[in-house]
């Protein structure tokens, strides 16, 4: 199964993850690949931990990545993807939203949120990219496109044609936000050629 | 024929369309809901929100009897309430195709408990089908059509979700035009089911299994993927796509039909191996009946009953390989993050004050359950949907007259309406003195905000008659019944102190709209914490608001610090603040 492909996406309920991994999966059809893509709905949205398996290549049988194989780990949070960080290969890539949220322990003050995740992780992992996605997505002028600010940034380091993930992202999103989407994709994808 | 990127619900739902389906109806479940949601882009089919599943599968069996197809949907926990007029509709059979969609919820992603919904196939002796995928799923949703008119039975189609909440590529078709008009055609002697009539209709039940499983042998539903001599694999389902990834080259027997099974087929396909696995998850289904017919093979004692199965449990169960190793994980461990009311829900300030109260609160399904959650903590026990009250009924029952106090019924709008007023019912006729919290958020939250008969919308967002709940209660005989903004959270504390010591059955219904309805909440802008007078005293941590949060090395002793991208302004937190150290962004 080595011509397939795996990224994992990781964050907290509410940051706009499945629209992200819906934007990411269509892009990979379009580019003609087998896709598929899991994710959970229900309880585990509730400002949980949660992630979305998105995998591609020739022919794609599991939805699910098995521990150790992922290729891209594309965080939304930094804490929520330190916890996936198993899943990822050894020598795999991160691309990772450097905000904070914290879970409940640490908003009571029981437990400390680690220290300077982007520190470790850029020590650690070759190839890791931290995407400032919050301020680029007010900068964009909304935050909530902070997910498709970070689809911007994932684009950069995959073989998809700049085109085919203007059309996906057309086809996912509503009209009238459809300017204010394509310009977080835009600053998503530039921050990532400074990097 | 055109190729697109299906979820299994989705496909599901242009399944049904492709099969001629007019009439579709469910109760939101997960992982089920969103069959129904993709289902009314059809405007060919009639779809709506049935009260709880027993009616959405009884709404189906009518649509059936008047000659239409029908789709009837619903979580595995569902069936238990669908139970009854499934098992008759067995007997019945149908007159246009009836389909049953049970998802069911390996790993309880979101469900309370892992019910594996073969088994009711088997009880209810209805055919099951089992996709692998997507297309799989559109393609078996048409041929539960044909299968039922065929074998005259209803047909149920299991998924789980790993199927049903995954997506993959799909060819669709077109819709079948060439079907019957619906009309009435009496047929009582087949569809009265009083024992004179079941009596003769059950033998003809036990034949039709027997014609399902000798046609089922000759069918492509059902394939053999030939691989090793070795070793053979018998798998359906999600399993298949977990055995076929581990094991590339074993032969694999994949089901597409698992009730009633193709004993031949297997018998056949189990002779050629030397070693003989079957790879299903949850229940020993497949295991205990292949074993009945004499057949040595190898499941549960090396695969897990409990939870999903995965590719790498699969390989390191039947290889004894070990998982790759990936990444190294954080020195430190990492902070749980479990899911989490809402900033902005108004269930919180419900359970500070049953917390704050010190009750014993009986629960139920629905967003709600997080109340359980600390700091809240305010959930004592949670059965199924609509069990808070007979099981606050019984409670006090049982302890002292001080105790009965303490115990308070809390159920959501929607679940109430689903078969919560029975139990206000029962609480009545039986002189129960509980009091009742009816958690009103206007929606069916938890499955993703479907509309309910309180709403005051139907599935298609038509406007609707807008139950009162509040009648329903004064109806069924509460006296004393209170409506109440929860968030005014004074005023709440002391009307549920009150109703606790009343010595009569009483309900409280706390209305508010879930914070995640866009058509009645209004955005209000951020609150901040004003460090000058924060004394950091962690009161307003209690609500357990996900926006706010400790800052430990503000202040003198930490202080309270808002997340501004989280705040929605519900004002819950500025409340509980002795000091006013609430402020709110003028923005």
């Amino acid at each position: 199964m080595t011509d397939i492909k795996n990224i994992l996406l990781a964050g907290v309920g509410g940051q706009g993850t499945l629209l992200a991994s819906e934007i990411l999966s269509e892009v990979l059809m379009l580019a003609g690949h087998d896709v598929k893509k899991a994710e959970v709905h229900g309880m585990a949205q509730r400002g949980g931990s949660v992630v979305s398996h998105v995998r591609y290549g020739k022919k794609v049988l599991s939805p699910t990545i098995a521990d150790g194989t992922a290729d891209i780990l594309f965080g939304f949070e930094l804490l929520e993807t330190c916890r996936y960080l198993p899943l990822l290969k050894k020598g795999g890539q991160v691309i990772v939203n450097n905000v904070r949220i914290s879970p409940p322990s640490v908003a009571l003050g029981q437990d400390d949120y680690p220290d300077d995740i982007p520190g470790y992780l850029h020590k650690n992992i070759d190839d890791a990219h931290i995407v400032n996605g919050m301020e680029l997505a007010e900068q964009a002028g909304n935050v909530r496109t902070v997910n498709v600010v970070l689809i911007g940034a994932l684009s950069l380091y995959m073989d998809i044609k700049k085109d085919l993930w203007l059309q996906a992202i057309k086809s996912m999103v509503p009209e009238r936000f459809l300017d204010l989407n394509i310009r977080a994709f835009k600053l998503g994808r530039e921050s990532g050629i400074t990097d | 024929m055109k190729k697109t990127i299906l979820s299994g619900n989705e496909a599901i739902a242009r399944g049904a369309f492709e099969a001629g389906v007019l009439v579709a109806s469910a109760y939101p479940g997960t992982p089920s809901t969103e069959i129904l949601e993709n289902v009314v882009k059809y405007p060919e089919i009639d779809a709506s929100w049935a009260t709880n599943e027993k009616v959405s599968l009884e709404v189906s069996i009518g649509a059936s009897f008047g000659g239409a197809r029908a789709l009837c949907t619903m979580k595995h926990v569902g069936v238990n309430v669908a139970a009854d007029p499934l098992f008759t509709l067995s007997y019945t059979g149908v007159r246009g195709g009836l389909v049953l969609v049970v998802a069911d919820d390996p790993e309880l992603h979101s469900s309370q408990n892992e019910q594996d919904s073969r088994n009711y196939a088997k009880f209810a002796k209805v055919p099951m089908l089992e996709p692998t995928d997507s297309q799989e799923a559109l393609d078996f949703t048409r041929l539960s059509y044909e299968i039922s008119e065929k074998f005259d039975t209803p047909v149920m189609l299991r998924t789980t979700t790993r199927i049903s909440h995954s997506k993959s590529v799909v060819v669709t078709g077109d819709r079948v035009t060439d079907l019957p008009t619906p009309c009435l055609e009496k047929n009582p002697g087949k569809l009265v089911m009083l024992p004179g009539n079941a009596r003769k209709r059950h033998p003809i039940v036990e034949q039709r299994t027997l014609d399902l499983e000798k046609w089922s042998v000759e069918q492509d539903f059902n394939r053999i993927e030939e691989g090793s001599s070795d070793i053979g694999i018998v798998t359906a389902g999600a399993a298949y796509q977990y055995a076929r990834e581990a094991m590339p080259e074993a032969s694999i027997l994949k089901l597409g039909m698992v009730n009633p099974l193709p004993k031949q087929l297997i018998r056949d396909f189990a002779a050629r191996f030397k070693t003989l696995y079957v790879v299903e998850e949850l229940d020993p289904y497949l295991e205990d009946q292949i074993k009945a017919m004499g057949i040595k093979i190898i499941g549960k004692d090396l695969l897990p009953i409990c939870g999903e199965l995965s590719t790498g449990i699969v390989r390191d169960a039947l290889t004894g390989e070990n998982a790759e190793e990936g990444t190294k994980p954080l020195p430190q461990a990492i902070p749980p993050r479990p899911p989490n009311m809402c900033p902005g829900c108004p269930h919180r300030g419900v359970f500070l004050a049953l917390n704050k109260l010190k009750a014993y609160v009986t629960g139920d399904i629905g967003c709600y359950t997080l109340g359980f959650m600390p700091p809240l903590s305010a959930m004592d026990t949670c059965i199924c949907m609509g069990a808070s009250i007979g099981t606050a009924v019984g409670m006090t029952k049982v302890v002292s007259d001080d105790e009965k106090k303490s115990v308070v019924a809390v159920i959501g709008d929607s679940t109430f309406l689903h078969t919560g007023i029975n139990g206000l019912l029962d609480m009545v006729y039986n002189k129960s003195t509980t009091t009742l919290i009816i958690l009103d958020n206007r929606i069916t939250a938890m499955t993703g905000r479907q509309e309910n008969p309180a709403s005051g919308y139907t599935l298609t967002d038509d406007e609707t008659y807008e139950v009162d709940i509040a009648d329903i209660c004064r109806a069924v005989g509460v006296k004393h019944v209170t409506v109440i903004d929860p968030y005014e959270l004074d005023n709440t504390r002391e009307l549920i102190r009150t109703e606790m010591t009343r010595p009569e059955p009483s309900v409280i219904i706390t209305r508010r709209p879930c914070m995640l309805m866009k058509r009645d909440v209004e955005i209000k802008s951020p609150l901040y914490v004003d460090t000058d007078n924060c004394t950091g005293c962690k009161v307003c941590l209690q609500i357990g608001c996900p926006a706010i949060e400790w800052d430990a090395s503000a202040g003198k002793r930490g202080q309270a610090k808002v997340n501004r991208h989280l705040c929605v302004g519900c004002s819950q937190c500025r409340q509980c603040c002795k000091f006013n150290a609430f402020g709110v962004h003028n923005d």
